[in-house]
């Protein structure tokens, strides 16, 4: 039991090294942020470009700054924007509360969407009412997810202004992108449900209830959501990664102001500490999910510690 | 590791009038896919200005309203239906490349990893943990933003993340292979494992291969379109229908078709795809797992 934990921490500290060191390495790629920073400051000597860099500790070897990097980060010390000087940590505590709050919402809202879905498309397998639902899922697999954002904006703030285009506006801002990102995640997750449901409802148990003559809906929601609820969250927190890759994108069409807007734009103005930092707290949370996945999964089904 | 038949319970029988309602479906998915990769390979053909004609009399033209530009023009005077079929070749170009990369390199580590564990499944098992970790866009966004864009770019990054999952795929099916009585049958026989590999291991895992890849490609067309779409893709001088989406999304307010078509382009695409793969699953992997 112990040690199953243990193996799966021992992975997600392995992934985390991997994506800092792939990270910290492509920004060292880069080129010269020295010269980005002196640029417009008039006429720059070496010694000006030499002091800047001893200033961003970019004259020692790649390994010490990697070194340097991950101790910074175990304190939550991620250095300095090179654009006026904010402490990374600080834009990072501004932008992660708006993607996990947005993140969250369009998930809630997703499964509000496709657990009835999905298990209607269970419920009725193979006939009209499943065809429709798959086919609609279909076609919401199929929506490039940048695209919708820009057809709700169009439709719900330009051709009926109802709700503000970007930015954040109040708690009402937070709809179009909800939405956006609701109808992405929808699309798979209604299969999912769909899937690990059929096989639930396969299960004895549930031919017991209804022997019983609990009512369809009391077996349905009560003894069959229950049980497909495991496999579900696995397959949720399986998909998260890709999950939190749509929702970059979709911020930065709507200019949400959390962690991809923030990475973007740290990308347009070379600004790498803030890339460097931000494109690692998203990893870690991809990794943090997965491994709490496991870990509950593993708590609850003692099948799979011993895998 | 032995063979039990999971009980599923899609032993009850679909209805047979809803089964042509699939076929129908493939028919559709087919026709789709068809329609774009034929526009995609003729388009240079019929339009040889590669969609940079400008015409700056006729800018900003609504669909439908002048013969010369039937499905409209951008706000540069450039129209848009000749600039949406040029724009899918690199859509289906990135797509169709980039999984054939992918499937090459991840079948051959799956076989081997597969058929003779050790070194190679320990490593593959490794990149599949921290592939499942990576949002692959960030990552992408990292070394694109730096390294730049470029087909070439993008379709090695779509390799590096993407292999991964054939590879898994490929793995599992040859773990489960092995202990058949064929394969055990034919290495009773003293089959060599080359041989054994090409005659009666490599046909078995082709089904799920190819529906992994209709899929795949859809995904990829969608990944390679926002990728350009924000600016990290192809060059924004080459028509296609991201970098077309960029550009028609600041006239949102005027010109609405100018983002409209281009991402209908993708969605049909896509669609087909996607429709085409879901009969494939339901064809070759009746127990449909997601």
């Amino acid at each position: 039991m112990i040690g199953f934990f243990v193996k799966r921490l021992l992975q997600a500290v392995f992934v985390v090294l991997v994506v800092t060191l792939f990270v910290s390495y492509a920004v060292r790629l880069s080129g010269d942020p020295a010269i980005m920073l002196a640029q417009g400051a008039g006429s720059v000597t070496e010694e000006d470009l030499r002091n800047i860099r001893i200033g961003l500790g970019l004259d020692r070897p790649f390994p010490v700054q990697y070194f340097e990097f991950v101790k910074g980060m175990l304190v939550g010390d991620f250095g300095r924007s090179f654009l006026g000087g904010t402490p990374v940590s600080r834009l990072l505590a501004d932008a992660l509360p708006a993607t996990l709050s947005l993140a969250a919402c369009s998930l809630l809202l997703s499964l509000l969407i496709s657990i009835p879905l999905g298990i209607q498309a269970a419920v009725h397998q193979g006939g009209p009412i499943d065809q429709a639902i798959r086919i609609g899922s279909l076609v919401g697999l199929s929506f490039p997810n940048f695209w919708l954002a820009i057809m709700l904006v169009l439709l719900l703030s330009i051709t009926f202004p109802i709700l503000p285009p970007s930015g954040w506006d109040g708690p009402v801002s937070l709809i179009m992108p909800t939405l956006t990102m609701a109808i992405i995640f929808s699309a798979t997750n209604i299969r999912l449900v769909r899937t690990s449901m059929l096989e639930t409802l396969s299960a004895q148990y549930i031919m017991v209830a209804r022997a019983k003559g609990l009512k369809d809906r009391v077996v349905l929601y009560k003894h069959a959501l229950r049980n497909c609820a495991i496999p579900l969250i696995t397959y949720i927190g399986l998909q998260f990664g890709k999950m939190i890759g749509g929702l970059v994108v979709v911020e930065k069409v709507f200019n949400w102001p959390g962690m991809g807007t923030l990475a973007f734009d740290a990308i347009s103005a070379r600004d790498y500490p803030v890339l460097q930092a931000s494109v690692t707290v998203l990893a870690l949370l991809v990794v943090t999910a997965n491994l709490l996945v496991d870990v509950a999964y593993g708590l609850v089904d003692p099948r799979i510690r011993n895998r | 590791m032995s063979n039990v038949v999971t009980p599923v319970v899609s032993s009850t029988p679909r209805s047979l009038r809803w089964r042509h309602l699939r076929s129908l479906e493939f028919v559709v998915g087919v026709l789709l896919t068809a329609t774009m990769v034929l526009l995609a390979l003729l388009s240079p053909l019929i339009f040889p200005d590669q969609g940079t004609r400008m015409d700056l009399a006729a800018r900003l033209v609504p669909p439908l309203t002048q013969w010369a530009h039937p499905l409209g023009t951008d706000p540069l005077g450039r129209d848009v239906l000749e600039r949406v079929l040029l724009g899918g070749r690199i859509s289906l170009f990135v797509g169709f490349v980039s999984v054939a990369g992918s499937v090459i390199v991840g079948v051959a580590v799956g076989l081997i990893a597969g058929f003779y564990r050790g070194f190679w499944d320990m490593f593959l098992m490794r990149c599949v943990d921290v592939q499942l970790a990576l949002p692959f866009i960030l990552i992408a966004l990292t070394f694109i933003s730096i390294l730049g864009g470029g087909i070439g770019n993008i379709i090695l990054f779509m390799i590096l993340s993407q292999w991964v999952q054939y590879a898994r795929l490929v793995r599992g099916l040859v773990l489960s292979l092995r202990e058949r009585e064929f394969v055990q049958a034919a290495r009773a026989f003293g089959v060599r494992d080359f041989s054994m590999i090409r005659h009666h291991i490599v046909p078995n895992v082709l089904g799920p291969v190819v529906i992994l890849m209709t899929l795949n490609v859809a995904e990829n067309i969608l990944l390679e379109s926002s990728l350009t779409f924000l600016g990290l893709g192809v060059d924004p001088q080459t028509p296609s229908w991201g970098g077309m989406l960029a550009d028609g999304r600041t006239y949102l307010q005027t010109a609405w078709w100018v983002s409209v078509i281009p991402g209908l382009a993708i969605m049909l695409t896509v669609l087909g795809l996607n429709l085409l793969g879901d009969w494939l699953r339901d064809r070759l992997d009746p127990l449909g797992r997601p």
